[in-house]
C-alpha cells in the first residue's frame, strides 16, 4: 500500500525518486508551453487559457486518481502530506503571488523550466525569486506574528464547507469541464486568428468532457473503502460464507499466561472500553486504522495469530471477518467477545459440563482468573502500549 | 525546427500523472519555492553562519543535528524540473536564449518585471508556505482548503490587477 515512504524507500532513495519525478514534472510543463510567460500571462487577458486548462486538468486527474486508489486500498490517504492552512497568510501570499504572477509572467516551477531552455526573463525572474526569499527571511521578525496567525492544521476542504468528499470531487470536476467550456469561447473571442482552442477537435473534448462528468458523478455515490468493506462483512450473505478460526477464553488464557510471542491480542472496542480493561499484551485498534498502513507491521506477521476482541461475538465476529477480507492471514476470534472472557476466566465460572474435565478446568480458571488479574493491573501501571505509530512524512514547499 | 505545443488537456493529464506518482510513491506532491528557499538558507547559512543560526526563519533550517538544506527533497525535484525542461526543449527544438513579452514592452523592462514578479513570488509563496505548485496545484490534489483558498487568492488577484498591468502583455 502506498506511500512507500519511508518504510520501502529510504531517504537516501527517496533523493533518486524526487529527481526522477521532477524531471518527468520539467518535461511535463516545458511540453505544455509553460516555459513561455507569454503564453502563461494569456491566461489573465483571454488570449491564451492553457494555464487554466493544465493547472485544472492536473488536479482533477491526480485527485481523482487518488481517490480511485484510496478506494481500492492500494493508497493510504491519511499517511499522504496535506498541507496545513494558515488562513490569513495563505490568502495575502495568495494576493502577494497574484501581483507576481501579472508583473513576473511566471511562478516559480514554470521559471525554473523556462529558464533550463534559456529564457533570459525567467533567470531574472528566478533571481528576483531568490532575493524575494531573502529579504522575507530578513524582515521575518516584522511579521513573525502574522506568518503564525489562524493555524487551521491540515484541514481538508470537503470538511471545511461540511459535504461529502465524494460531492465535492464532483463540484471540482464539474467546475472545471464548465471551466474549461467557457474559456474557450472566451479565447475563441479574443484572439480570433491563433487562438490555442482553435486547434481542438471538438466531437474528441465533449466526450472527454463527458467522460470525466461521469467519473465524478461515480465519486458522489462512491462510499469510502471503510464503508463499503464494513458494510459487506455485516451482511448475512457474507456471514454464511465465510468462517473464523474460533479460539475460546481458556485457550487464549492460558496462551496468556504463557506469554507466546505467537499471539497477538487485537482489541476492537472503543479506547474508552479498553482503558478500562485491556488484556496483557493487547493493541487497541479502531476500524478506521485497519484502511491505513500504519498497522501492517503488527497485522501482517503470519506466524502470529491475530485475536480479534469486541466487547461480545457478534462484534468480534465482524472485526475478524473485516481484517480477513482485508488480506491478512492467521485471523482468529475470541469466543464471545471481551465479556464472555470476564465471565469465563477472570470471574471464574465453574465448569459444569458433567465430563471428567470440569474439575482440572475449574482449578485452570480460578489459578488464571488470578495471574491475569495481576497482569492487567501490572501493565496499567505502565505505559499504555499505542499501537499507531507516529507519521513520518515530511512535504511542503 | 520548432514543434508545437502539447495540447493542454493532454499535457494537464501528464502532469496530474506526474503528481499522482508522486502521491502514491512518497505520500507528497510536486514543489518549486521551497527549493529557492533552500537556496537562501544554504547560502545565507554559508555566508554568515552565526546570523543564520540567531535567526528565527532561518534557524529552525540549520545549525547542529540538521541536514544541509540542499540536500532535500525539494532540491533534487527541482534539479529534476531543470533537466526534464531542457531535455523536453532540445527533443522539441526550443533551446534558445531569448526573452519574452508583450509588444509594447523593451527587454530591459522586461527583465526588471521579471525580477520584481519573481521576488514578489518568493515572499509571497513563503506566507502560503508554497506556491502554485506546491500549494495550489499539490493542495488542491490532496484537497487541502489551504490548496484551494491559495488558488483563488492567486488567480483572483491576477484577475483583479490585469487591466492595470495590460500594457506589459498585450
Amino acid at each position: 500500500m502506498g506511500p512507500f515512504v519511508p518504510e520501502l524507500i529510504s531517504d537516501q532513495m527517496n533523493l533518486i525518486v524526487a529527481l526522477l519525478i521532477g524531471i518527468a514534472f520539467g518535461f511535463v510543463l516545458e511540453q505544455a508551453g509553460f516555459s513561455s510567460s507569454r503564453r502563461l500571462a494569456g491566461v489573465f487577458y483571454g488570449y491564451d487559457f492553457t494555464v487554466l486548462r493544465v493547472f485544472f486538468t492536473a488536479a482533477v486527474t491526480a485527485m481523482s486518481g487518488s481517490l480511485l486508489l484510496a478506494y481500492f486500498g492500494y493508497l493510504d490517504l491519511q499517511s499522504v502530506y496535506v498541507n496545513p492552512t494558515w488562513l490569513m497568510p495563505a490568502i495575502v501570499g495568495g494576493v502577494i503571488m497574484g501581483f507576481g504572477f501579472i508583473i513576473g509572467g511566471y511562478c516559480p516551477g514554470t521559471s525554473i523550466c523556462a529558464a533550463a531552455i534559456g529564457k533570459i526573463d525567467a533567470m531574472f525572474f528566478v533571481g528576483g525569486g531568490i532575493l524575494g526569499v531573502f529579504a522575507f527571511g530578513e524582515l521575518y521578525p516584522l511579521y513573525h506574528t502574522f506568518y503564525e496567525s489562524t493555524a487551521l492544521g491540515p484541514i481538508k476542504v470537503f470538511d471545511s464547507l461540511g459535504i461529502s468528499q465524494g460531492l465535492f470531487a464532483f463540484i471540482l470536476i464539474a467546475v472545471a469541464v464548465g471551466a474549461f467550456t467557457i474559456t474557450t469561447m472566451i479565447e475563441k473571442r479574443a484572439n480570433k486568428s491563433s487562438a490555442p482552442s482553435l486547434e481542438f477537435k471538438p466531437l474528441k473534448h465533449k466526450i472527454a468532457g463527458a467522460g470525466i462528468i461521469m467519473l465524478g458523478v461515480v465519486f458522489i455515490f462512491m462510499p469510502s473503502r471503510q464503508a463499503h468493506l464494513t458494510e459487506k462483512v455485516q451482511s448475512a450473505s457474507y456471514g454464511a460464507s465465510h468462517s473464523v478460526k474460533i479460539i475460546s477464553p481458556d485457550e487464549l488464557a492460558y496462551r496468556i499466561i504463557d506469554k507466546e510471542s505467537s499471539v497477538q491480542v487485537v482489541d476492537m472496542r472503543l479506547p474508552e472500553q479498553f482503558a478500562t480493561l485491556a488484556l496483557p499484551g493487547s493493541v487497541n485498534v479502531q476500524v478506521k486504522d485497519l484502511f491505513g498502513k500504519e498497522l501492517t507491521p503488527i497485522l501482517s506477521d503470519r506466524r502470529v495469530v491475530k485475536v480479534v476482541i469486541g466487547q461480545n461475538e457478534d462484534e468480534s465476529r465482524t472485526a475478524a471477518l473485516l481484517l480477513q477480507e482485508l488480506g491478512y492471514e492467521n485471523v482468529a476470534m475470541l469466543q464471545g467477545g471481551l465479556e464472555n472472557f470476564q465471565h469465563t476466566i477472570l470471574i471464574p465460572k465453574i465448569a459444569n459440563t458433567g465430563n471428567r474435565w470440569d474439575a482440572g478446568v475449574n482449578i485452570f480458571r480460578s489459578n488464571a482468573s488470578t495471574v491475569i488479574s495481576k497482569m492487567i493491573a501490572d501493565a496499567k501501571n505502565k505505559q499504555p502500549k499505542i499501537a499507531k505509530q507516529e507519521k513520518k512524512i515530511q512535504g511542503g514547499c | 525546427m520548432k514543434t508545437k505545443y502539447m495540447n493542454p488537456y493532454l499535457a494537464g493529464f501528464f502532469l496530474g500523472l506526474v503528481l499522482l506518482a508522486a502521491i502514491f510513491i512518497t505520500g507528497r506532491g510536486l514543489g518549486a519555492s521551497g527549493a529557492i528557499k533552500s537556496i537562501v538558507v544554504a547560502t545565507v547559512d554559508g555566508v554568515a553562519p552565526a546570523h543564520a543560526e540567531q535567526s528565527s526563519f532561518y534557524g529552525s533550517y540549520v545549525g547542529a543535528g540538521q541536514d544541509n538544506p540542499l540536500k532535500s527533497w525539494i532540491v533534487f525535484e527541482v534539479a529534476g524540473v531543470l533537466i526534464g525542461g531542457f531535455l523536453s526543449g532540445l527533443i522539441s527544438g526550443r533551446l534558445k536564449f531569448v526573452s519574452e513579452g508583450g509588444p509594447r514592452i523593451s527587454v530591459k523592462s522586461r527583465w526588471i518585471f521579471a525580477a520584481i514578479g519573481g521576488a514578489l513570488f518568493g515572499i509571497g509563496a513563503q506566507f502560503a508556505r508554497g506556491c502554485t505548485s506546491g500549494a495550489a496545484l499539490t493542495g488542491m490534489a490532496v484537497l487541502s482548503t489551504a490548496g484551494f483558498i491559495t488558488m483563488m487568492a492567486i488567480f483572483g488577484s491576477g484577475y483583479m490587477i490585469a487591466y492595470f498591468f495590460r500594457k506589459l502583455w498585450i
